[in-house]
């Protein structure tokens, strides 16, 4: 069984729960940028929340089936058509062959994910299907689908029950503005207060230079450093640091103007300061968030961040709860 | 050695040992790393070296933020008076400096350089006060370097050149990054070299391009059949100027499968090296040699 790729979308990626454990040699955990999403359209088709799905951003791939299939798309706003009627979201959708599946315009949202029953069946690279692009390593031979590409489905491990729905409270999206929690920390203190204050009262907006690498800022007022003597290796911009890691979801800012919070295919790490981190439950959002949209940086501290993480991970209990129905 | 620690959000931990490069905050890192990972603390995904710090990444949900940075504090006061003695390989890195693939882009995008009018290398030499390209490739590939961290992309390593502070070459980035960098070339920003594994963007100064796949997804390289990336953090590497002739025959013998990177197991002693650093980087080229 293979669905085949009729038109890819802008960047239609295969992508699972991501690759830990090879960042210490600059290879990315990878894998969706709405994880909750993926898990969710996953348990929808009766496949292990982690199975291998089709990511596409703002634009929807066109898959042909060559055999039953069944699929559900979750994630961002994007109306689902088989063979041209309009089907609903988060639901499980019976496709017969020969079908094919296809997508209206966005109407909210960046990333729809697109689970088969079975999961899209390609070899395990390092341990995930998650195609990691830069790297030419894993999803589909490396890289985003192609037009005339097969992807091979594999067997469900469940069955599915067709019409199944995840209830719309428990499609949290981005609000507007869109909210991101940040810790201050790592270099935090290489900023003048007037900046400590700025970067979290100021309106930002989602810059054009926004993927699954990180994701761009602008609009805030730029960042003002404390003097220094540059430490020896760190170089001599204001923003520079000797090269470091990068937690995922770091913000730096390069040269103090627009801040990048990088994201699930993020460079390990580089020679700019960062600020803080976006905390693990606002990452799913990030996805979702479209060039020009108003965004705003909350300051939170670990305590709350716990308690955030937590209520992440009871929605998606309930997502389960619902989908083992 | 002071050592700052800070979360990076609610799964990372991040840990500076020092602010400016140094080989002594280098082996910090490495220790500390390595200790970690010995360890084998529960909850911890990742444990990432970096040239003078790292970076843990936990699960929250196994070990608490307060009790992961309980644990990584009480192998500070191991790592401190561990020997700085380190098990590891030199490897002779070939580069064809000057070539014609880094030159092409390099013309391409000279309007993102401070000097549009020189060369990288002609740069280079000039801000570290050589006095030609030539004596600049002498600099750089007399001395041997430490592989300081593993990263930025796939499989990409920074270098540190070992000599005394006021002999380390050191080079501005771009002005702007470029958005495109050959495969394998032999760059530096900053105090760091680094080999680009993959084509792509980058901000360092070019220099050349080494024959030596780094990075292979598929592992075809014979030398990259049990791992796809090459280098690791504690890698010693001295870069061998080849010309052209030399360097496309390594590309056959790469194709080939034929291709033996020249690489020794060597101890290498930090409280040594201090002591003699010639003398020591003498000792670890008679090792690369066989002599």
């Amino acid at each position: 069984m293979a669905a085949k790729v009729v038109s890819p979308g802008l960047s239609t990626t295969v992508q699972d729960l991501g690759r830990p454990g090879y960042y210490h040699l600059g290879i990315p955990m990878g894998g969706a940028m709405d994880r909750l999403a993926l898990k969710a359209a996953n348990l929808l088709v009766g496949n292990d929340e982690g199975a291998a799905g089709l990511e596409a951003v703002f634009v929807g791939p066109e898959l042909q089936f060559t055999a039953d299939a069944v699929v559900a798309v979750t994630g961002a706003d994007m109306p689902v058509m088989i063979d041209g009627v309009e089907q609903p979201g988060w639901t499980a959708l019976a496709v017969t062959a020969g079908q094919v599946l296809s997508f209206d315009y966005l109407r909210s949202g960046a990333r729809i994910y697109i689970a088969i029953a079975g999961g899209i069946d390609v070899p395990l690279a390092l341990g995930s299907r998650s195609t990691y692009p830069i790297g030419a390593l894993g999803g589909f031979n490396g890289r985003a689908i192609a037009a005339d590409d097969e992807l091979p489905i594999g067997v469900a491990p469940r069955s599915a029950k067709i019409g199944l729905s995840i209830p719309e409270a428990l499609r949290r999206g981005p609000g507007s503005p869109a909210e991101l929690r940040v810790v201050p920390g790592l270099y935090w203190d290489r900023l003048t207060e007037a900046s400590h204050q700025s970067f979290f009262s100021d309106q930002w907006k989602v810059a054009p230079e926004a993927d699954r690498m990180g994701y761009r800022f602008r609009g805030g007022a730029s960042m003002q450093f404390v003097d220094r003597e540059p430490p020896f290796g760190a170089g001599s911009d204001p923003s520079n640091i000797v090269d470091a890691c990068y937690p995922y979801g770091s913000v730096q800012v390069p040269g103090g103007l627009e801040p990048i919070v990088l994201h699930r295919d993020a460079v390990s790490g580089g020679g700019y300061f960062m600020l803080g981190t976006v905390i693990s439950a606002d990452m799913d959002l990030i996805g979702q968030l479209q060039p020009n949209t108003p965004s705003r940086f909350v300051k939170i501290d670990m305590t709350a961040a716990l308690e955030a993480r937590k209520e992440r991970a009871a929605i998606i209990d309930r997502i389960r709860a619902v989908a083992s129905q | 050695m002071s050592l700052r620690y800070s979360f990076g959000g609610d799964e990372h931990l991040f840990v500076e040992c020092s602010d400016a490069m140094s080989l002594d905050a280098f082996f910090m890192s490495l220790e500390m790393t390595k200790v970690i990972k010995e360890a084998g603390i529960k909850g911890i995904t990742e444990i990432c070296p970096a040239n003078a710090s790292f970076q843990i990444k936990f699960d929250p949900d196994v070990i608490k933020p307060d009790d992961i940075l309980k644990e990584i504090r009480a192998i500070e006061h191991v790592a401190e008076v561990m020997e700085p003695v380190l098990k590891t390989r030199i490897i002779e890195i070939p580069v064809f400096y000057e070539d014609p693939w880094t030159h092409a882009t390099m013309m391409r995008f000279r309007e993102r350089h401070q000097d549009p009018t020189s060369t990288d290398l002609e740069y280079a030499a000039r801000v570290n006060g050589l006095a030609s390209a030539e004596a600049f490739i002498q600099a750089h590939s007399s001395a041997p370097w430490f592989v300081s961290m593993v990263g930025f992309v796939a499989g990409l390593p920074f270098l540190y050149q070992m000599v005394d502070r006021p002999r380390q070459l050191q080079v501005p980035k771009y002005l702007r990054p470029r958005t495109d960098t050959p495969r394998l070339t032999v760059g530096h920003g900053g105090c760091f070299s680094c080999v680009y594994s993959v084509r792509g963007a980058g901000g360092y100064q070019m220099f050349g391009i080494t024959p030596m796949p780094i990075y292979d997804p598929e592992q075809k390289v014979s030398y990259l059949k049990d791992f796809m990336v090459f280098f690791r953090p504690g890698d010693i590497v001295k870069w061998k100027p080849i010309g052209r002739e030399e360097h496309d025959n390594a590309v056959a013998d790469v194709d080939a499968g034929r291709f033996v990177p020249r690489m020794v197991d060597v101890s290498f002693d930090l409280n040594a090296y201090h002591a003699d650093i010639d003398g020591t980087n003498a000792k670890l080229e008679g090792v690369l040699h066989g002599r």
